[in-house]
């Protein structure tokens, strides 16, 4: 018995030892096989067009030659896109301070109720952002209705004057915050109150001794704890909203007089109704340096908890 | 006590038991009822669909109570759900939507497998160059996309642009990056003991990923695919740009812009729609709640 374990140990591990280099190599040569689909995917349909993009907006309309930086200085002469620069960081800001303010407060009232109710009131909250975008912004145009409008028919019976909600250029950019604002604000709902559970109970129990009040216990205890989870959420929500199409495009189609054009609208109205492609990719390229900034905070973010863990 | 402490909910020490339990319970009041709140502004659209779905065209116009229903009919639901061109919608919506979950789930575990556990030179930059991709937006992307289809049709002839199945060479543009990038952070918490157990016992690295990696990662899977799905099913700026045609259209973008004619617009039916089209990644909601929340969360909170 000894005698074959003796035997058979230096065996195994001598043929371990030959077979050990290429083994290894077999093992890179699967990982990156297993990989492949994956980088064909993103370099033919994520960076190349990225890319081309930037190529795109250099050429003429008809893409017949090359006009360096003409599209932008074209663009940089009309009134119209400095008001949807302005529109778009209008919109993607409020939007997004709101949506946060709103998924703040209201996982805080959650998180207050007994556990067991916590499920029903989240699975409420959370179906805004299950509905697809561009359904549920039919419903809001329905609301907005010019001439059937349901919150004017409230309004009327309150005695109050009606609103051209979508006519007039003030309110248009009012219900476009407002929207988002509704679809958006349950992914900050849920972020928040996974971080809210990870805030330790002994904090707040210490507090209450020490003779904290509520706004003390969430100002000193609550934010500093969440503060990682609201700048991510943030982050994240500010790119997707400064990319946002869906909303506009149905509620207002950048109207009235291109009052509510976002860049990625606008940019749609240039490429695909108006046939001029290197205008729109223009446009669509101003979105790249809030992306830029955004991902260069959240790889900073990502990198400081992977060093941590 | 007095009634002063259980106003202002700064306990007094002489008053603190009794004050802290009052407090608590007026505190839960009012989570209530702001709940409540915020649950009619956040109800409101879906259920205003609802009661107008229920309506017959001369219930709308009449301009009566436009929050209730006199006489409640399906009239809506039956005229979509015979009319061909909505299930030919219906029917895009779901073709594409499991050939990009299919698609998807199958380069994303492969790659999330190879990435968080295998490894290669460059590995970790290719890790981290997928998070990036999720973050480029399809409103950047569509312009490119369009301009080379086009081109690719005038070199091989090969029509890609107004076909209902391009939808799936587009979509995971927008679920591949975000799949992989939620697979990799769940395949990297099973303990590596399992696949080095497996390992030695003679199985390969396709039988590890299918033996150990899938069975063990299964709620995470279903996170993922949930959200491929709802992705490619709510996608509306594709489908606006890519396809024309009443008969390669797909939910959302169809019901946008087949049920408004110009200035008529059929409110019972386009309600109706939003509301049909809004049902399966509402259904799926509905029983798998708990899945949906984590894929929503691992995505910003792993890595």
């Amino acid at each position: 018995m000894s005698e074959v374990v003796a035997r058979d140990i230096p065996v195994a591990v001598s043929g371990a030892r030959v077979r050990r280099r290429p083994l290894v190599r077999r093992k890179t040569l699967v990982a990156v096989g297993f990989a492949l689909p994956l980088i064909a995917v993103i370099a033919a349909l994520v960076v190349y067009p990225a890319l081309y993009a930037i190529h795109l907006a250099t050429l003429n309309k008809s893409m017949q030659h090359f006009v360096g930086l003409g599209n932008f200085a074209f663009l940089f002469k009309r009134n119209t896109f400095w008001m949807v620069v302005e529109q778009s960081i209008v919109f993607a800001v409020s939007a997004v301070i709101f949506k946060a303010l709103v998924g703040f407060i209201v996982a805080h009232f959650v998180h207050n109720i007994p556990a067991r109710g916590q499920r029903k009131w989240r699975g409420m909250l959370l179906i805004p952002w299950v509905i697809p975008p561009a359904m549920s912004t039919l419903a809001w145009l329905w609301l907005f209705d010019p001439s059937y409008s349901a919150f004017n028919w409230i309004l009327a019976h309150l005695g109050l004057p009606e609103v051209a909600w979508l006519g007039n250029p003030y309110w248009a950019r009012f219900c476009v915050i407002l929207v988002n604002v509704w679809v958006g604000s349950p992914f900050f709902l849920i972020m928040y109150l996974a971080a809210l559970k990870s805030v330790p109970e002994q904090l707040h129990e210490a507090a209450a001794i020490d003779g904290a009040n509520w706004f003390q216990k969430i100002w000193y205890i609550n934010l500093p704890m969440m503060r990682n989870i609201i700048q991510i959420t943030a982050l994240f929500s500010l790119i997707v909203t400064f990319a946002n199409f869906d909303i506009v495009k149905i509620l207002t189609q950048g109207g009235p007089v291109d009052q509510t054009h976002v860049f990625a609208t606008w940019a749609f109205n240039w490429a695909i109704t108006g046939n001029d492609i290197p205008a729109g990719a223009a446009v669509s390229l101003f979105m790249a340096p809030i992306l830029a900034v955004a991902a260069f905070l959240i790889l900073r973010n990502v990198r400081k908890r992977g060093g941590e863990a | 006590m007095t009634a002063a402490t259980t106003v202002h909910g700064a306990p007094t020490r002489a008053a603190s038991y009794g004050s802290i339990a009052r407090s608590r319970r007026r505190t839960l009041y009012w989570s209530y009822f702001f709940l409540a709140v915020f649950v009619v502004f956040f109800l409101t659209p879906p259920l205003y669909m609802l009661v107008t779905s229920l309506k017959s065209s001369a219930e709308i116009s009449a301009a009566a109570n436009p929050w209730w229903v006199e006489r409640p009919t399906l009239e809506n639901y039956i005229a979509l759900l015979t009319e061909n061109q909505f299930l030919t919608f219906f029917k895009n919506s779901a073709l594409i939507a499991v050939c990009v979950v299919a698609v998807t789930m199958a380069i994303a575990i492969l790659a999330a497998y190879s990435l968080s556990r295998m490894g290669f030179w460059g590995s970790a930059t290719l890790a981290t160059g997928v998070f990036l991709t999720y973050l480029i937006p399809d409103s950047l992307l569509f312009i490119p996309l369009f301009k080379t289809f086009a081109w690719i049709h005038d070199v091989t002839g090969i029509e890609l642009i107004n076909h209902w199945w391009v939808l799936i060479l587009l979509y995971p543009t927008l679920t591949v990056p975000f799949c992989t990038w939620i697979m990799i952070g769940y395949f990297a918490s099973i303990p590596k003991e399992l696949d080095e157990a497996a390992l030695i016992d003679g199985a390969s690295y396709f039988q590890v990923l299918t033996r150990v990696f899938i069975p063990v990662a299964l709620p995470g899977i279903i996170a993922a695919t949930i959200f491929a799905f709802t992705v490619s099913w709510a996608n509306f700026l594709y489908p606006l740009a890519f396809t024309t045609s009443a008969d390669q259209l797909v939910l959302p973008a169809g019901i946008v812009t087949t049920l408004i004619k110009g200035d008529v617009f059929n409110w019972g039916q386009i309600m109706t729609g939003a509301l049909l089209g809004a049902a399966p990644p509402l259904i799926i909601y509905a029983f798998l709640m708990d899945y949906y929340i984590s894929g929503l969360t691992a995505g910003a909170t792993k890595g």
